[in-house]
């Protein structure tokens, strides 16, 4: 038995129950437990890759990461979704640093699996509602004036699965359908001059190549505000998993709404009602009304470390580290917590902190092998506090599977594992 | 208000954001080429819950069942109760307000639009575009009838597609009420503050996660 949101990357309580999902035990890597070192590589001794020469130049033209550190991938949570074509995969936050996800982590989410587009015989349409219907080559979208921009990307059902309950031991699981990236393109609102958009236009219908064909509706305001289209993420040509060769940027808003190999635009005087918009990303509440059109990410944050994949591992002093943002403007504070939301204690921010961006914090915290309750408590510019859980349950109730923007809760124990909770 | 009047009231820095007829005689850069008809027709297949974009076709259930059972059932099973994990089409009437809410085409979808233009665009999966206007139809008109909403017999077309009924038409409502729960306090709560701190539930006992190799 099946339910049609499992098409969201979201799931059925059945299929959670039923669903037969592996041991949840959390591995460490030996070289994030430093716990076995060979005493030969140790000082005093000569350690083992000093006396000889290392590999050459070219050896990896595309380079690529240490093999030690194999373990840091995207992952993604078999029993959701019916396909991996149509389906989502994880950012391993915990294992990243700074604010930059890099590209080969950013978290997958397809409807119609990824499509090879060929850049030569890529074109991007724009019809409807304009004085001129215009189509552009690849090359020439590049000879706009280009503008280069970090932003997130949140998908609206990240953390769904979490509504009624602690479900996912992970941060990975739990918050990692987040990604954040250096967008290169063309404002949208240069490409609307260029095809003279006619004054009743109200809506932008964008449109992808790939299989599902993937289409949402935009309102005019925001597409002549900060949206673009981008052909590069973090100095790079976009992933083919991201988008190649281009994709819509909606700073803020919800990941559906930011169109993968985008092919097509259409102003028009209302919006289309694509699936997407309707069957999908709608929030059911209690009384089985549907909200409609809830394009903003709230602000949110989590604490990466310790989280249930980094457990604390020695006693003394330990540096948090979490992520916060918003899609409202810029992260103003975080507060974190050690005892379930009792005291809070308020986190250093690390610049740059950008619009619309992720925003890393750390708070120096001492560990003696007791319990802890570690949540965090994002603020922004617009002075919205993230809400705890039960106060996003009482306005919504738990069915409406998007925008979930609670307080996590993570149980460090005695022993240094940690657990994702849910408190009452 | 117009939008060319929005504009002359904000001052330039709006003109150049909102076009106006004068400006859009310009081409500022001069890049891309025009739209033939011929292409506009083969990438705009879009349709709007008022029936705009919908091609020239017609079909009924009756027709629709046979179409359905080749390209639809593997997945959608043979009643739209869905084999595996795939999509439910058919059935969830009176669950929206429960517990287990069952979202189906009949049950939730607010415009029989939206049926066709995702059906036409996206299925089958990993067959798209690939049915004709008329199977569009034929397909779109099996599903009303299986979720109760027409007779076998009725012919949906384009010149109706835009004015059936869908039972939960009225289900949506914006525009968005967010921010919503937000503290009562202009500051949040930094010290004792008064909030449960009993452990409910454990996502290790929950016992779904994916194992993750060392």
């Amino acid at each position: 038995m099946a339910e049609d949101k499992n098409r969201n990357g979201t799931f059925s309580r059945r299929s959670l129950i039923g669903g037969a999902a592996a041991l949840g035990s959390v591995g460490l890597s030996r070289a994030a437990t430093g716990a076995e070192a060979n005493p030969d590589n140790l000082p005093p001794n000569v350690s083992e890759w000093t006396p000889y020469l290392g590999a050459g130049v070219d050896a990896n033209p595309y380079g690529m990461p240490s093999p030690y550190e194999e373990h840091v991938i995207r992952r993604n949570v078999e029993w959701l979704t019916a396909s991996t074509e149509s389906s989502v995969n994880f950012t391993p936050l915990h294992e990243l640093e700074g604010f930059v996800t890099p590209n080969g982590l950013c978290f997958e989410r397809h409807h119609g699996g990824v499509p090879e587009v060929i850049p030569t015989d890529y074109r991007l349409m724009i019809n409807g509602l304009v004085d001129r219907e215009l189509i552009f080559t690849l090359e020439e979208l590049k000879r706009f004036p280009q503008t280069n921009r970090f932003y997130f990307l949140e998908c609206a059902a990240n953390g769904g699965m979490e509504w009624r309950g602690a479900q996912l031991n992970g941060c990975q699981f739990t918050f990692g359908m987040v990604h954040n990236v250096q967008y290169t393109g063309v404002l949208l609102k240069d490409l609307a001059r260029e095809v003279g958009v006619k004054p009743d236009a109200k809506w932008i219908l964008a449109e992808g190549g790939d299989s599902a064909g993937m289409n949402r509706s935009i309102p005019i305001e925001k597409i002549m505000d900060d949206c673009m289209i981008a052909w590069a993420m973090n100095g790079e040509a976009l992933r083919p998993e991201q988008g190649y060769p281009a994709r819509l940027v909606v700073p803020g808003w919800e990941g559906n709404m930011w169109v993968k190999w985008i092919r097509r635009l259409e102003f028009g005087d209302m919006p289309y009602m694509a699936r997407e918009e309707t069957s999908k990303y709608t929030d059911l509440m209690e009384d089985g009304n549907a909200r409609m059109f809830t394009w903003v990410m709230d602000a949110k944050s989590v604490v990466t470390s310790p989280s249930p994949e980094k457990a604390i591992l020695e006693k003394g002093v330990h540096q948090l580290k979490g992520l916060a943002w918003s899609g409202r403007g810029k992260i103003t504070r975080v507060d974190v917590s050690l005892d379930g939301g009792r005291n809070w204690q308020t986190a250093e921010l690390h610049g740059p902190v950008l619009d619309k961006c992720l925003t890393r914090f750390t708070l120096p915290f001492e560990w003696n092998g007791e319990e802890l309750l570690v949540q965090s408590r994002a603020m922004d510019e617009t002075g919205y506090v993230q809400p705890t859980i039960d106060a996003l349950q009482a306005e919504r109730g738990v069915n409406s599977i998007y925008h979930n923007n609670a307080i996590a809760t993570w149980m460090v124990n005695k022993d240094g594992s940690v657990d994702n909770v849910r408190l009452g | 208000m117009s939008g060319l009047v929005k504009a002359w009231l904000a001052g330039g820095a709006m003109l150049a954001l909102v076009a106006s007829p004068a400006l859009a005689s310009e081409r500022p850069f001069n890049l891309g080429k025009i739209a033939t008809p011929e292409e506009v027709a083969g990438w705009d297949i879009d349709v709007r819950p008022d029936g705009l974009g919908a091609p020239v076709g017609m079909g009924n259930a009756i027709d629709g069942e046979e179409i359905y059972a080749d390209r639809c059932a593997a997945c959608h099973g043979d009643f739209g109760e869905a084999v595996d994990n795939w999509p439910v089409l058919v059935g969830g009437e009176g669950t929206l307000d429960s517990h287990d809410p069952v979202k189906t085409t009949g049950s939730y979808w607010p415009y029989a639009s939206t049926m066709y233009d995702y059906i036409y665009r996206a299925m089958p999966f990993g067959e798209a575009q690939s049915l004709t206007y008329d199977e569009t139809y034929q397909i779109v008109a099996f599903l009303l009838y299986m979720n109760d909403i027409i007779e076998d017999d009725f012919e949906v077309s384009h010149e109706n597609i835009g004015t059936i009924e869908m039972p939960n038409r009225d289900g949506f409502f914006m525009p968005d009420p967010r921010p919503d729960a937000q503290p009562v306090a202009s500051e949040p709560c930094m010290t004792n503050c008064d909030v449960p701190t009993n452990i409910i539930g454990r996502a290790r006992d929950i016992d779904v996660t994916p194992e993750q190799e060392s």
